[in-house]
C-alpha cells in the first residue's frame, strides 16, 4: 500500500474546557475519497478543520498529537499555515462566494499568491471552471456577480475556486447538504471526477452520498473514531456494533 | 393538556374566546403612539421654525429695492425713516457712514446698492465678505461655506484613515481581549464634551503644532481639523467596526482557506465587502464635523477669510451661529441669515444621512443578493 497522505496520530482537540476530539488516528489514502460520517456534533467537522488548521481562527482551542500531510507535522511551530492552505484546500457548506465577479472570485487565490499575467489569470480561470463542471454554465458571464448564481452553482463555483489555487488535498464540509438532489448529483460526480488528481477528504450527513462517492470511510462518534475502513467493508460488514446501528438508521 | 387548563383557569369555551377590551393594553399602545408622534411633530416644527425664520431675506428683497429709492431722497431726513425693519433702523449710526454709503452707491453701482440696503438678497449672500457688523453689513457666505468644508476635509482626511485602519485592526487582528478594551474606550471618546475637546485643542494642541510646522496664526483650520477628527473618529470608527465584523466568517475562512494571508483576508475579502457600511460610517463622519461647534468656535480662530492655506483661520457656519446668535437683533437680516445658515446646515446633514441610507441599503442589496 501506498504511503497515506495524511496521518493523524492522537489528535486530540479542546474547545476551552470540552473535548471535541480524542485521541483520533488514521490514514487517509492518497487520491482517493475518504468520507467522515456520524451524528451531529460527533467532531467530524472539527477533525475536518484540523488538517488545514482552520481551527486555528477559533479562540480557546487547544490541539494536541500530531497531523502528518506528506510526512510533515503541520502543527510544528515552524510550519507556515498561509501556504498550509494551498495545498490542502477547502469546500464549505454554505457556499461562500465573494461579492465579486464570477472570475474575480476563481481568479481570487492565483492572484494572492501573485499572479498578476492577465491571460496566465484566465487561463487558470477557465481550466479551474472547467474541472468544475460549470464552465458551459458560465462563460457567457464571467464578469456578473457570483451571487447571482443558483445555490448548485455557486457551489460548484466555490471547487472551481479552490482548485484554482492546485491543492493537493481538497477538504469538503458537507458540499452537498444545503443543494437539491438535482445539483448534488453534479458535485458528486465532480468529486468522482476529481479523485484522479486530488486526494479528497468528506463530511456528509447523506449515507447513500457516503456509500456512493467514497473508497473509504470513518466512522465518529462522541468525538471518537469508532471505525475507519474500505466504505464497502464499512456499510456491509462493519466490525462495530454502533456503527451498524447508525447506518441503518437505529440511531443519530 | 389537562395541567395547563387548571393552572391558568382557562377553559376553551366559545365564552371564553370571545374578543375582550384591555384597558391597559389600549392605553399603553396609545401612550406610546403619541410619544412617536410627538418627537416627529417637534422635529417638524423646529424645521418649520428656522425655515421660517429664514424666508424673509427672500421676501423682502423687492421691498427694500422701493425703500432704498425713498431713502435716496430722503437720506438725510433721519428718524422719521425708522421703520422696524432693520434697514433704516441700522443706518441711523452717523452721517459719516450714510456719506460713505451714498459716494460708494454711486461710484459703484446696482451692486452697492444692495450692500447698502444693508439686506441680504441672494447677490450679497454670495459675497465674499462675511462683515455682519461692520457700519456697512455684508453677508457673504462663502467665506463661512469655504472655511466649513475645508475644515471638514482636514478632519476627515485625518479622522477617517485612523478609524478604518483602527477598526480594521480590532474587528480582524486583535485577539478577543484586546477588541473588548479597544472598542469601548474609542467608543467612550464619543462621549466626550466637545467644549472639553476644543479646550485642550486651544490650549495643547495649537502651540504644540505651532512648535512643529511653525505657523503663525496660533488657531487655525489645521489646529480645529484635528481637533474635530477627535469628534469624528469615534463614530466613524464605531460605524465602520460593525459593518466589518457584519461581514459573514463564511467569507472570511473562504479567502483563508484560499491560502490568503491574515492581511490579505482583511484588505481584499473583509474590507471591501463591508464598503457600503464604511462609506457610511465616513458620511455621518462628515455630518458631525459639518455641524460641531464649540471645538469650530475654539479652535479654528473664527476669521470668515478665503483661502486654502490650512494654517490660516477659518469660521465655520455652524460657529458662526454659535457666535453671533447671542448678540443679534431680534427679526433683524443678520438674523435671518443666521437661520438661512441653520438652514443650510440642516439640509446638508440631512442630505449627508440620506445619501449614507439610500447608498448604503441600495449597495448592499445588490451586493448580498446579485444583481
Amino acid at each position: 500500500m501506498k504511503e497515506p497522505k495524511i496521518k493523524t496520530r492522537d489528535l486530540t482537540l479542546f474547545y476551552g474546557e470540552k473535548m471535541a476530539l480524542n485521541a483520533i488516528s488514521m490514514d487517509i489514502p492518497e487520491k482517493e475519497v475518504t468520507a467522515f460520517i456520524g451524528p451531529s456534533g460527533c467532531g467530524k467537522s472539527t477533525f475536518l478543520r484540523t488538517l488545514n488548521r482552520m481551527n486555528d481562527l477559533i479562540p480557546n482551542v487547544k490541539i494536541t498529537g500530531e497531523v502528518l500531510v506528506d510526512s510533515l507535522n503541520i502543527y510544528d511551530k515552524q510550519i507556515d499555515v498561509v501556504n498550509l492552505r494551498k495545498k490542502v484546500g477547502m469546500v464549505f457548506q454554505k457556499s461562500n462566494p465573494f461579492t465579486k465577479s464570477i472570475f474575480e472570485n476563481v481568479a481570487y487565490g492565483p492572484k494572492i499568491n501573485g499572479m498578476n499575467n492577465k491571460a496566465k489569470l484566465e487561463e487558470i480561470v477557465e481550466s479551474s471552471l472547467k474541472k468544475a463542471f460549470i464552465w458551459e454554465e458560465v462563460k457567457d458571464r464571467l464578469h456578473d456577480s457570483a451571487m447571482g448564481l443558483s445555490g448548485g452553482q455557486q457551489q460548484r463555483m466555490c471547487i472551481a475556486r479552490a482548485l484554482a489555487v492546485e491543492p493537493e488535498i481538497i477538504l469538503m464540509d458537507e458540499p452537498a447538504s444545503a443543494l437539491d438532489p438535482i445539483s448534488t448529483a453534479k458535485i458528486e460526480e465532480l468529486i468522482f471526477e476529481l479523485k484522479k488528481s486530488y486526494t479528497i477528504v468528506i463530511v456528509t450527513h447523506n449515507m447513500q452520498q457516503a456509500a456512493r462517492v467514497s473508497d473509504v470511510t470513518a466512522f465518529f462518534y462522541l468525538g471518537e473514531l469508532i471505525e475507519f475502513g474500505k466504505t464497502k467493508k464499512i456499510f456491509t460488514t462493519p466490525d462495530k456494533k454502533q456503527t451498524e446501528e447508525y447506518i441503518t438508521g437505529r440511531f443519530g | 393538556m389537562d395541567n395547563s387548563i387548571n393552572n391558568t383557569g382557562f377553559v376553551f369555551t366559545k365564552e371564553s374566546l370571545r374578543k375582550k377590551f384591555r384597558w391597559s393594553e389600549f392605553l399603553s399602545e396609545r401612550i406610546i403612539t403619541g410619544v412617536a408622534f410627538l418627537s416627529i411633530t417637534i422635529i417638524i416644527l423646529i424645521f418649520f421654525f428656522v425655515f421660517r425664520e429664514t424666508l424673509p431675506i427672500f421676501k423682502q428683497k423687492k421691498e427694500i429695492v422701493k425703500v432704498e429709492s425713498v431713502q435716496k431722497q430722503e437720506q438725510y431726513g433721519g428718524d422719521e425713516n425708522a421703520q422696524p425693519t432693520n434697514a433704516s433702523g441700522q443706518e441711523q449710526y452717523g452721517v459719516i457712514t450714510k456719506d460713505t454709503m451714498m459716494t460708494e452707491n454711486q461710484v459703484v453701482g446696482e451692486d452697492t446698492v444692495i450692500h447698502g440696503a444693508d439686506e441680504a438678497t441672494v447677490k450679497s449672500l454670495l459675497g465674499k465678505d462675511w462683515l455682519p457688523v461692520s457700519d456697512r453689513p455684508r453677508y457673504g457666505l462663502i467665506p463661512l461655506l469655504v472655511g466649513t468644508v475645508k475644515i471638514t476635509l482636514l478632519a476627515i482626511l485625518f479622522a477617517a484613515p485612523i478609524a478604518i485602519l483602527a477598526a480594521l485592526f480590532s474587528a480582524a487582528f486583535a485577539p478577543p481581549w484586546m477588541r473588548e478594551i479597544i472598542k469601548p474606550a474609542i467608543e467612550l471618546l464619543a462621549g466626550f464634551p466637545s467644549v472639553v475637546i476644543g479646550f485642550f485643542a486651544l490650549m495643547v494642541m495649537a502651540s504644540f503644532f505651532q512648535n512643529i510646522f511653525g505657523y503663525d496664526t496660533r488657531l487655525n483650520a489645521f489646529v480645529g481639523g484635528v481637533a474635530m477628527a477627535l469628534a469624528a473618529i469615534p463614530i466613524i470608527y464605531t460605524i465602520t467596526e460593525d459593518a466589518l465584523t457584519a461581514v459573514p466568517r463564511s467569507y472570511t475562512e473562504a479567502s483563508l482557506a484560499l491560502g490568503a494571508s491574515r492581511w490579505q483576508t482583511a484588505l481584499f475579502v473583509t474590507l471591501p465587502a463591508a464598503t457600503p457600511g464604511i462609506f457610511a460610517a465616513v458620511l455621518l463622519g462628515v455630518g458631525r464635523v459639518f455641524g460641531e461647534t464649540m471645538i469650530a468656535l475654539m479652535a479654528t480662530g473664527n476669521a470668515a477669510m478665503i483661502s486654502v492655506n490650512p494654517f490660516e483661520s477659518v469660521r465655520t457656519l455652524a460657529a458662526t451661529i454659535g457666535a453671533e446668535m447671542a448678540e443679534v437683533v431680534f427679526g433683524d437680516t443678520h438674523y435671518s441669515v443666521l437661520f438661512l445658515i441653520g438652514s443650510l446646515l440642516f439640509i446638508f446633514t440631512f442630505g449627508l444621512n440620506a445619501l449614507a441610507e439610500f447608498y448604503v441599503k441600495g449597495k448592499l442589496v445588490k451586493r448580498f443578493q446579485g444583481k
